[in-house]
């Protein structure tokens, strides 16, 4: 559906640590100019999966190039495109803000070296914190530390595990609009998350749980093929009605949100006469759109079976 | 951009690094010069300072004015203080062999005798000299003390006897430790243990830092050469070593007073393969710890046979031939040879050949091990 040259297009990775697969067989398309969300839950093979991109690792299984060069083999012409952020913070805490940027961009032959880390502070809004340790540096200011040593380079690729951990969301929501002003400059970034309100400001996303690839696409193309039908219902006794719920067939999920209870389910007959005898005063229902999260926590939950 | 395979820029970048985490992480900054200063102090003076009032035994088989004034002579003198008349030969062996007493001092029979006649009676000082550091002056001490005391008694038709070498022949017999090392052997030989412990220890823990910290994640994902971190790694910490070195030959010089006959640019030359030796164990080591205490363990491990079966703690021809194998792979067993043989023997750059090449050899292996060792992935 797009033209745009292809950055990431793997195949069938596999990561072992001994006896444990922790990644299985995940293949990824990314191309280029899109934000790429990554998600599943702890301990799926997020952090793996990034890392095995950007050379970090050696995959045990699996083919494909990254920005045109073999994930395997060209790792060595791999790296000095690629800006990766690591879930932790992995700068230098006992050097300063600048040193920091300036022993980043040494390390990658940033020509103007100078200039480079002024642009690149300046762009962060990092200038007032530049003399300060890493080490002071609050949770939101050392996420931007990173952010910038990661651009500083002018990478083409950017693999971002997990950058707005204990971010407050104005942060997040600032870093978001730079993710994607970024792209429209033609970088790539691939972004691992747990927020669904960062999923939805993906351009494509995919879904893996337990080393598994369960479900990749738009947005809309991973609820639509998810399949739920979702109720939302208000007025009443919503714990009692929750409880009630549960169980009855056709009824996958029942999630309170705020004053709302949402329920579906992915047999919409069934989920229909389920809910039939409670369609009384004083609960009101309503069909609603699938939120992201529903279709989650339904893959998440094994039902979403094989994407 | 390009990622040539070596970058000095690079290089470069990462040695400013390094001094820049190692000014501002004092602990191990102090650790640098606290470690030569402590050792130099234990070592220097604690240890080796020159031993007073040794316990001696004195075994005299005849009575006779002569070997009273002996006697006497060693009971007012700084050095000895005699604890035990002995009575016989089986006696002091027992005494010796117990280490309950340093020296014994035989006067044999028909020693009056034998003076008065002008023969230059024997004395006969036998020393536990495995603690040669705690025998040197004493023995020294004892011919001026024995001459001189007799020297009272030599009066009227004796005073012959006061010409010549002296009435008396002090015999020294060191037991156990043929080579008796003397006290100018320790500091030079300081050098070697201070820069074995802390340049083993420092990079092993600097490079083992940064998997701990996880600033390796970072710094792997960069083009970065594995040889550039290492030699990144490397020359900050020759610079240290060097202010080390500086610091014991002061002290050498000024504190012990020991004689430098030998060239101190030859030596800090020399010195160079040395340290480096020790640099390339501390990053082998690093890249087999799992974290910062294993660092230490390992740096451990390697210390303490250096510090043993080099030759510093104990005389090298006096361990069996197992451990001077082991001895003679260590680069202190050769750095020791060369530091004494420089500094005490005036050696030159020829006679220092034989103890240099070992050195490059072990740095070599070592060096090939990191870098086979070292790994550019974190799996
Ligand atoms: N070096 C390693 N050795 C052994 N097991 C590992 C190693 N790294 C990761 N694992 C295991 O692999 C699995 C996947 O880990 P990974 O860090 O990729 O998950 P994740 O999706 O990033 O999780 P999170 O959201 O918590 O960051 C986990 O069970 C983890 O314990
Ligand atoms: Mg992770």
């Amino acid at each position: 559906m797009n033209q745009a040259a292809v950055i990431i297009d793997v195949q069938g990775l596999v990561k072992r640590f001994g006896p444990h697969t922790v990644v299985d067989g995940v293949s990824l398309t990314v191309r280029q100019g899109e934000v790429f969300g990554f998600l599943g839950p702890n301990g799926a093979g997020k952090t793996t999966t990034i890392r095995m991109l950007c050379g970090l690792l050696t995959p045990d299984g699996g083919s494909g190039t990254c920005l045109g060069f073999d994930v395997i083999r060209g790792s060595r012409q791999i790296k000095p495109q690629v800006g990766y952020m690591a879930q932790r913070f992995s700068l230098y805490e006992d050097l300063t803000v600048e040193e920091n940027l300036n022993f980043i961009a040494a390390m990658y032959g940033v020509p103007q070296r100078r200039q480079a880390v002024a642009e690149t502070a300046e762009r962060l809004e990092l200038e007032p914190y530049r003399q300060h340790l890493a080490r002071n540096l609050s949770g939101g200011w050392k996420q931007r530390l990173a952010l910038a040593s990661c651009l500083i380079h002018r990478p083409k690729l950017l693999l971002l595990d997990e950058p707005t951990a204990g971010v407050d969301p104005k942060a997040r929501r600032e870093f978001w609009d730079r993710v994607h002003q970024l792209t429209a400059e033609g970088i790539t970034a691939l972004i691992s998350t747990h927020y669904m309100d960062e999923a939805e400001r993906c351009h494509r996303l995919a879904y893996i749980a337990a080393g598994r690839l369960l479900a990749e696409g738009t947005v809309e193309e991973v609820v639509e093929r998810q399949g739920l039908t979702t109720w939302a219902v208000t007025g009443g006794d919503l714990h009692e009605l929750t409880r009630r719920l549960q169980g009855l067939p056709g009824v996958e999920q029942v999630v309170a949100f705020g004053n709302s209870l949402h329920v579906s389910g992915r047999d919409a007959a069934a989920l229909g006469r389920s809910i039939e005898p409670f369609r009384v005063a004083p609960h009101q229902w309503r069909q609603v759109a699938t939120s992201l999260e529903e279709v989650f926590i339904s893959l998440m939950s094994g039902e979403g079976g094989a994407s | 951009m390009r990622s040539s395979w070596f970058s000095p820029a690079r290089l470069w970048a990462m040695v400013v690094k390094e001094f820049v985490q190692m000014r501002r992480d004092r602990l191990t900054f102090g650790m640098m010069i606290g470690i030569p200063l402590l050792q130099l102090i234990i070592f220097g003076y604690a240890i080796n300072s020159d031993p007073k009032h040794l316990p001696t035994a004195v075994l005299v088989t005849e009575q006779s004015p002569f070997a009273r004034r002996i006697l006497a002579a060693m009971q007012t003198s700084d050095y000895f203080r005699v604890t035990t008349v002995a009575r016989s030969e089986a006696q002091i062996e027992r005494l010796l062999a117990e280490g309950r007493v340093q020296f014994v001092v035989s006067v044999p029979a028909e020693f009056s005798r034998r003076l008065v006649r002008g023969q230059r009676p024997q004395v006969l000082l036998e020393a536990d000299a495995t603690d040669p550091a705690a025998v040197g002056n004493a023995v020294f001490a004892l011919g001026t003390l024995v001459n001189q005391a007799l020297e009272r008694d030599l009066a009227g038709p004796l005073v012959r006897l006061r010409a010549g070498p002296g009435p008396v022949e002090v015999i020294v017999h060191r037991r156990y430790n043929p080579e008796g090392l003397t006290q100018y052997n320790i500091v030079p030989g300081l050098m070697g243990v201070v820069l074995t412990m802390t340049m083993v220890v420092i990079t092993s823990l600097a490079v083992t830092r940064e998997r701990e910290r996880g600033t390796m994640e970072n710094l792997l994902t960069t083009p970065v050469r594995p040889l550039e971190v290492m030699l990144g790694k490397l020359l900050p910490y020759i610079l240290v070593g060097y202010v080390q070195m500086a610091l014991i030959v002061l002290a050498a010089r000024y504190l012990f007073r020991v004689p430098e006959v030998g060239s101190l640019v030859l030596l800090f030359a020399v010195s160079l393969l040395f340290i480096a030796a020790n640099l390339m164990v501390g990053i082998t080591f690093s890249t087999v710890a799992q974290n910062q205490l294993q660092a230490v363990q390992m740096s451990f491990l390697f210390f303490l046979p250096s510090i043993l079966l080099s030759g510093f703690m104990f005389p090298f021809r006096g361990m069996p031939d197992w451990a001077q194998t082991i001895g003679s792979a260590l680069p202190l067993t050769h750095y020791l040879r060369l530091v004494r043989g420089i500094l005490l023997k005036g050696n030159g750059l020829a006679q220092c050949w034989p103890e240099l090449w070992p050195i490059a050899l072990f740095m070599l292996v070592m060096m090939t091990v990191a870098l086979k060792r070292y790994r550019q992935t974190i799996d």
